[in-house]
């Protein structure tokens, strides 16, 4: 079996972060695995700006915040970046077995960060009655069909749920001239930034419900309308506030999840950055759900370095 | 213009698995479906379980043919390299009229001749299935039930029924059958077809397909069912298929393990008009939860996946299988509810013999290919396995659904064997079926289809025409 110092899983903001990180702080060996064909993670889809005003003091594209790290990553020869490649499974004991394309790969890392990220919660987590016809996406499955594949999901829709990816999607329907009809929210407020409800809802006069919830979804083949009513505090249906509207899409923006099936099948417990296997760490979206990459980006810096230190104290050799 | 021996109408498990009987023998054959694939109909939601024969009376069509289709499906499964698991079933009680109610059952089942039934005390039940309720005090143990991919099960009948000469007709409409001399002369949406024999296969439709030939002595009423598929990491949640006694219309909520590993709750039994209603609700999660709670304490619904609903085509109490006498050469398969699955096969023998009594020469034809090559699916076997095939083809590495871990060389066969649509590839590989969604995967998914059947991205649809999965390509059109 190959023996490798520092495996950090997943190359997006977290991951070369922690990898930059761990390299600075004396680690030699690093294997950046990425399962995607290149490194930036959902980045890559994030086409608007807002990015990076904490870190960099500077207003940055997904794309571009993203393109930062990628460039310091290749720099650094004790990175190894391995692409296309996704771990299939983790053992206590620091095994990990990732496959791409053309091998199968079994390696003893000595220290491990988990930076898988998160994905989106989908209409069956929120059970909404009706039927299952085509036309409803994650607000991120469509941000990808529409920035990264320039293929447009549908032309009126309807968002569920105001978390910043919807608020933002919205506004990106809006500029390729489909039409909003609604944003329908349960809560109270919004559960994304504010400044994302002004910039991409007020500036565009998309409405948005609080208090409402949809409360089923219609069409055969295609979404064709949906119902929505007002909730008590409670989220129950207030009697007599149901009306309908017509729409080809609908997007999902109901929460992210924290991605960690792998670290759950090591048995460890999550503890802050470190889990109860010692020498597995974790950080970013993995971790917790940041509303900012920014915020990540320091997580996983911090990340990094427990790494090295952990690297440091029980690995001397792998110092640099 | 050519006439077929036998045309089959319906394309579900119960159509393929005659076509596959039938290219046994020399005739031609024509299998005849509306929808854009095999199994889009009854057969996609069905819950894959192979009954042991316990829960039919004795002396119905439904008790003999599942006892028969229990045994024949596992010879059927390893020719066409379908994975069948033995998993066995509980039928569980919780009180003293239960149990009256389990011993019943089980001199029933002994009468059709279901074999190895035992009742297994509340410590073998601990012991077996930890997470059952301790409320229950004793269950019936049914050894020979299983479980099986409804769908693979149907593609893979399919592709080996073509191999053996039968002709599939997709998204072919029948709009009217008119019965000739001595021709059907079947006219559909892709033409007029015409054959000496005719099998009524097409599931809830069947009562209108047999309407068409002045047959009105059943109606086909649709009884609907929800189900709950949990997150592959509970799939230990149980160790067999869990029952509760059956009632007058159903089986009951169900524990239910299933071919790809995900845990299933369900289903409900609603009766319903509309043939087309596949929508799911509040009320049916609601229920199955409660029900299926009471058998598994633990289930949580947040591990909640994905949910659907699926009709059963029932009619009366029993199968309908009969050949017409006041329109010879035309054969009734109809009403093929639970267990119909399971007694598929034998059901598929059943009308090859009334063919052969209502005058079908069955000749054998000297060669009939009975196997196919099993169909790679990475989630089924070792990982060191999955080492040695990526080496052959790189593909195998190359993991397009990251939650089910399916790959690109998967899906890319999938399509080749047949798949036109996002969801015949869901139906095939299971890619998109997992925890996100197809959040992931969807685009690559497009891609992989697009490229295989020189499709335009935007005429890729969810299940047919009308579902298109977006509106407009802003890239290339």
């Amino acid at each position: 079996m190959i023996k490798r110092g520092l495996v950090i899983v997943g190359g997006g903001p977290a991951g070369m972060a922690a990898a930059i990180s761990a390299y600075e702080n004396g680690v030699k060996d690093i294997l950046l695995l990425e399962r995607d064909q290149y490194l930036g993670g959902i980045l890559n889809q994030c086409v608007h700006t807002g990015f990076g005003i904490n870190y960099f003091k500077e207003i940055l594209t997904g794309p571009e915040y993203a393109e930062r790290f990628i460039e310091k990553v290749k720099n650094i020869p004790e990175i190894e970046v391995s692409l296309k490649s996704i771990v299939v499974s983790l053992l206590p004991d620091k095994t990990i077995t990732f496959l791409k394309p053309g091998r199968l790969e079994t390696i003893k890392a000595k220290a491990i960060i988990m930076a898988t990220g998160c994905r989106e919660k989908t209409r069956e987590m929120v059970h909404i009655q009706g039927t299952r016809p085509s036309g409803i996406f994650s607000a991120g499955l469509a941000q990808k069909l529409i920035n990264i594949e320039g293929l447009l999901p549908g032309k009126e829709i309807v968002v569920v749920g105001s978390g910043d990816i919807g608020l933002i999607m919205a506004r990106r329907f809006t500029l390729e001239g489909a039409e909003v009809k609604a944003i329908i929210e349960i809560q109270k407020k919004t559960r994304g930034l504010l400044r994302n409800m002004v910039q991409c809802v007020e500036d565009f006069n998309i409405p948005v419900y609080f208090n409402h919830k949809i409360s089923r979804i219609y069409g055969k083949d295609r979404v064709e309308k949906v119902s929505a009513c007002k909730v008590d505090d409670n989220f129950n249906e207030i009697q007599g506030s149901l009306f309908e509207i017509k729409c080809d899409t609908i997007l999902m923006s109901v929460g992210l999840i924290p991605e960690n099936e792998l670290i759950e099948m090591t048995g460890a417990r999550i503890d802050g950055n470190k889990t109860s296997v010692p020498g597995i760490f974790m950080c970013g979206n993995c971790l917790k759900i940041y509303d900012l990459v920014d915020g990540v980006t320091e997580d996983s810096f911090l990340t990094g370095k427990l790494a090295a230190d952990y690297i440091r104290v029980r690995h001397p050799s792998l110092q640099r | 213009m050519k006439t077929y021996d036998v045309a089959i109408i319906g394309a579900g498990v119960i159509g393929t698995s005659i076509a596959r009987e039938l290219s046994r023998y020399k005739l031609d054959i024509a299998l005849i479906e509306k929808e854009v694939e095999l199994a889009f109909g009854v057969s996609k939601s069905n819950s894959g379980i192979i009954h042991p024969g316990t829960q039919n009376p004795p002396g119905s069509l439904k008790g003999r043919l599942c006892v028969q289709g229990n045994t024949l499906i596992r010879k059927i499964s390893k020719e066409l390299g379908v994975d069948f698991k033995e998993v066995g079933e509980l039928i569980v009680a919780f009180d003293e009229d239960d149990i009256k109610e389990l011993l019943r059952l089980k001199k029933e089942a002994e009468v059709l001749g279901v074999p190895g039934l035992k009742i297994v005390d509340k410590k073998w039940l601990e012991k077996n299935e930890p997470n059952l309720n301790s409320a229950a005090v004793c269950g019936l143990y049914a050894p020979t039930a299983g479980i099986i991919s409804p769908y693979r099960l149907v593609y893979d009948l399919a592709e080996n029924a073509v191999r053996n000469g039968v002709k599939i007709f997709t998204n072919t409409k029948v709009i009217n059958i008119n019965r000739a001399d001595k021709y059907f002369e079947i006219n559909t949406s892709s033409g007029l077809f015409r054959s000496r024999y005719l099998v009524n296969a097409a599931g809830l439709f069947a009562d209108e397909i047999s309407g068409m030939l002045g047959i009105n002595d059943f109606k086909i009423k649709p009884r609907k069912g929800e189900e709950f598929i949990l997150d592959k990491k509970k799939a230990d949640l149980a160790r067999h298929l869990i029952f509760p006694l059956p009632s007058k219309i159903s089986k009951g909520v169900l524990i239910i393990k299933t071919a790809d590993g995900n845990p299933m709750i369900g289903p409900t039994a609603e009766d319903i008009e509309d043939k087309e209603d596949l929508s799911t609700s509040d009320a049916g999660i609601n229920r199955v939860l409660a029900s299926a709670r009471r058998l598994i304490p633990s289930i949580n619904d947040k591990d909640i996946i994905a949910y659907f609903a699926g009709l059963r085509p029932a009619s009366g109490d029993d199968f309908i299988i009969r050949h017409e006498e006041t329109c010879p050469g035309f054969i009734n398969v109809a009403g093929i509810q639970s267990p119909g699955l399971t007694a598929s096969p034998a059901i598929a023998v059943l009308t090859a013999n009334i063919l052969k009594k209502n005058g079908l020469w069955l000749r054998k034809k000297i060669i009939f290919h009975a196997h196919r090559k099993k169909t790679v699916h990475l989630f089924e076997i070792q990982l060191s396995k999955t080492g040695s095939l990526i080496k052959k083809d790189h593909a195998y590495g190359d993991i397009v659904c990251r939650c089910e871990m399916i790959s690109a060389k998967e899906i890319s066969d999938a399509v080749r064997r047949g798949a036109k649509t996002m969801d015949g590839v869901k139906f095939r590989t299971r890619a998109q079926g997992g925890r996100c969604h197809g959040s992931f995967c969807t685009t690559r998914i497009m891609k992989i289809l697009a490229e295989e059947t020189q499709m335009p991205l935007i005429e890729i649809t969810k299940r047919g025409k009308g579902s298109e999965i977006v509106k407009e390509d802003r890239v290339n059109d």
